[in-house]
């Protein structure tokens, strides 16, 4: 058992870190750090620096822009990014829909959607989850209708992250109503263009509108946007959602975090000790600090595994690193508000355009909207509840 | 030993919980928030009618002469039906300091006013660099013949963008930490000098910063030139309704899940079937009644003169509440899905208030630190 990086290992993390430290404006990365949303603008500058040096796309075949990197590479660079507080690039686009054409799309469909999925100039959402099928996504309902050369969609989507950036849509529909649920289901790529199609905002509980509802009323998209074979689009989510859960325990972006707390725990002040001084403040941080040393031995692990199993397959120990990964990236947040203490209390989320000054410090002003929006990663990408399922099943076999 | 209330307390709740049952529905609060004070003066005047406004001041004065669970019943409801006026600034925290460091002169002036829905207060004490410490003032008040002239800033003052007359503290004497020379005095909201911007709060309530350049206080605007001792005892006092306005919190947002539990399908069956949410229900229902508990611990100890047995009792009711309040909020939401995270579904807000009361007056890790620091509860040698 060596634990040890290689010289190589070593000197790619360096160049990983020179990298993500230098070429991404730093305008963004401060925004990434202190806790404040991205433009669209900002994601799209973001992927086309990485882009540009074939590292926005690393986990996707070569031939489409991937690298021939090991797992450990692979790591190193996810670490090195969110420590860097560089943007991850969009998910929807690299993580979900890409490599799902990159598997199971035709040729035309790879030429026409890879190059310009990697480098952002098609901005993806997701139109999966629907009101009554959230953790029971295969009882989905938006129905496509095969009408010539043509599918016709009815339906209804939610929860789908920025719609209102996203140039198109890539949804699971139901094709063959009177099949066993997992067995009618289609994947198809939809133009956000097309007629018939509506997103409508959701605010969410920190004053945010970063998730949708998708209207789609008798919106005409051509056959040849369906993926892989009709009724096989269950086999190609699974895949998906399987990609969207190994980069998720976010490693790096919680050491990231811990700095930060560190950081401002050292400017407040409880009387004239700085709370970074407080024994038991320190105790705490070090307990979530353990945690997370714990979840990064544990996906070094899973990545080093990554190297025996077959491609392609997701690992269901994946649940257990998103299980803690949420945990820990939750109770950050939950650290951060008592750094701030009462300047949590005051909203100060501009939405009306006004440009007033803040309200005490400056690292207040996220600490709730943080706290309230971070419930959701425990609730998104497959719930703890179904986590625990996959691991009871797929690992203990219960 | 006797839980029960009395025929009058029980009275006084039928008619809080009828109120905010006919007046408080989710929906009529989104247009609360939406009036330009952030709250309803239709409903202000309705709980001047009801007495309520009233309920901790002496009967002489028109008031209803309530102690400590008199309030817990009416904040409870409160918290209940999340409302949004200046009850707690006003009659709690402000009523609590006329009553307690006001003279009689300056109660027979101002709680009439109170208690006919005319005044509001708010109490300005915490600063930029205080956090959670009640002796911290570093806002000045210099004496010149018979007046004192005040300059500094204050901090997150609970509806001060409202109120007419402001409490407000500032150092007569002392280092800025000392327990000594902590002044308390009235001052006009529009009082040349004081400066005010007003902002909501994460639940939708409001507060302010308050700013103080050379305000002028003649001498019978002057509470106490030594008030921390009252001020304690009144925050206290308020730290107990605050307890009891999150077991309202609390039990609403456990009772909404729990319909969400029954009704909501996935897989076929009403997820409530599933055993891991049957238990963690019940777990949530544990947490709950552990706080009410508390809640009325604190009820029963907030008048109690033997301050270090007092501030073990509320430190202690602050913890589990805030404890409670975390666990119970953050289970409610993950148990909704996806909708606990919208605004238009009201867990998120129940949410959102119990979170901004932890952080009220010191949030549990603080209280727990001042637990322990004063020996803890049980089994102590120590002499109080």
């Amino acid at each position: 058992m060596d634990l040890s990086f290689t010289d190589e290992e070593r000197a790619f993390r360096e160049e990983a870190r020179r990298f993500f430290r230098t070429e991404i404006p730093q305008s963004i990365r401060d925004k990434v750090a202190e806790g404040e949303g991205l433009t669209r603008d900002d994601m799209i500058t973001s992927q086309r620096i990485l882009n540009a040096r074939g590292w926005a796309t690393v986990n996707w075949p070569v031939q489409w822009g991937g690298q021939d990197w090991s797992p450990v590479q692979i790591y190193l660079y996810q670490d090195e990014m969110q420590q860097a507080n560089v943007p991850t690039p969009i998910g929807f686009n690299v993580t979900m829909v890409g490599p799902v054409i990159a598997q199971f799309g035709n040729d035309a469909q790879k030429r026409q959607f890879l190059p310009k999925t990697a480098n952002a100039d098609i901005f993806w959402c997701q139109g999966f989850s629907e009101p009554g099928s959230g953790s029971d996504l295969a009882s989905l309902r938006t129905r496509a209708e095969r009408k010539g050369d043509t599918y016709v969609i009815n339906g209804q989507k939610i929860w789908t992250t920025l719609a209102q950036y996203a140039d198109w849509i890539f949804c699971l529909v139901r094709t063959d109503p009177a099949a066993k649920k997992q067995e009618g289901i289609s994947f198809i790529l939809v133009d956000m263009k097309t007629p018939g199609i509506t997103a409508r905002p959701i605010v969410t509980i920190d004053g945010g509108r970063e998730v949708n509802e998708v209207f789609f009323d008798n919106v005409e998209v051509p056959a040849e946007n369906l993926v892989g074979q009709e009724n096989k689009g269950w086999d190609y989510a699974k895949f998906l959602l399987g990609n969207e859960r190994t980069g998720i325990a976010r490693v790096g972006a919680s050491k990231a975090k811990v700095a930060r707390i560190k950081e401002l725990a050292s400017m407040e002040r409880v009387g004239d000790t700085p709370l970074i001084d407080n024994p038991r403040f320190r105790e705490k941080l070090a307990a979530v600090e353990v945690e997370l040393k714990a979840l990064e031995m544990t996906q070094l692990r899973v990545v080093a595994d990554e190297r025996k199993r077959e491609k392609g397959r997701p690992n269901p120990a994946s649940s257990i690193l998103k299980l803690k990964g949420s945990a820990i990236q939750q109770q950050l947040t939950e650290l951060v508000m008592e750094v701030v203490g009462p300047y949590a209390l005051p909203y100060q989320r501009d939405f009306d355009g006004r440009n007033e000054a803040t309200i005490g410090p400056d690292y207040a002003t996220e600490a709730a909207p943080m706290y309230f929006n971070y419930r959701k990663v425990s609730i998104y990408g497959g719930s703890n509840e179904i986590q625990r399922n996959i691991v009871a099943k797929a690992i203990l076999g219960l | 030993m006797d839980f029960d209330l009395t025929d009058e307390q029980r009275l006084l709740k039928d008619s809080v919980e009828r109120l905010i049952a006919d007046h408080y529905t989710f929906v009529q609060r989104k247009k609360y928030l939406a009036e330009p004070a952030g709250w309803s003066a239709a409903v202000w005047n309705q709980y001047a009618e009801l007495g309520l406004l009233g309920l901790p001041f002496e009967e002489k004065l028109g008031g209803f002469g309530g102690g400590a669970v008199e309030t817990m019943i009416v904040m409870e409801a409160f918290g209940h039906g999340l409302v949004l006026e200046p009850y707690f600034a006003t009659v709690i925290l402000g009523g609590g300091l006329l009553r307690r460091a006001g003279s009689d002169a300056l109660r027979a002036a101002l709680v009439p006013r109170i208690i006919t829905g005319k005044l509001q207060l708010a109490f300005a004490h915490v600063e930029r660099q205080s956090r959670y410490d009640l002796a911290d003032v570093a806002t000045s008040a210099r004496k010149d013949a018979d007046s004192y002239v005040l300059d500094g800033a204050k901090s997150v003052v609970l509806h001060g963008d409202c109120a007419d007359t402001l409490l407000v503290t500032a150092r007569v004497a002392g280092g800025r930490r000392d327990r000594g020379g902590v002044g308390l005095f009235l001052v006009d909201a529009d009082a040349a000098g004081v400066t005010r911007r007003g902002y909501p709060t994460q639940d939708g309530l409001r507060a302010a910063e308050v700013s103080l350049a050379g305000v002028r206080v003649a001498a019978d605007a002057v509470l106490s030139d030594n008030a921390l001792p009252a001020i304690e005892h009144v925050v206290d006092e308020a730290i107990a309704a605050l307890c009891a306005e999150a077991v309202g919190t609390m039990q609403a947002m456990h009772e909404t899940t729990l319909e969400y539990l029954k009704t909501r399908q996935q897989f076929g069956r009403p997820i409530g079937s599933f055993q891991v949410l049957q238990h963690r229900s019940v777990d949530m229902l544990v947490a709950l009644e552990q706080a009410r508990s508390m809640a009325m611990f604190a009820a029963v100890m907030a008048a109690e003169e033997n301050a270090a047995e007092r501030r073990r009792a509320i430190a202690a009711a602050k913890v589990q509440i805030g404890r409670s309040g975390k666990h119970i909020g953050q289970e409610a939401i993950q148990l909704h899905g996806g909708i606990g995270m919208t605004m238009e579904y009201k867990v998120g807000h129940y949410f959102k208030r119990m979170t901004m009361i932890d952080m009220l007056f010191g949030d549990a890790d603080a209280h727990l630190a001042t637990l322990a620091r004063l020996g803890g509860l049980f089994g102590n040698t120590k002499a109080a």
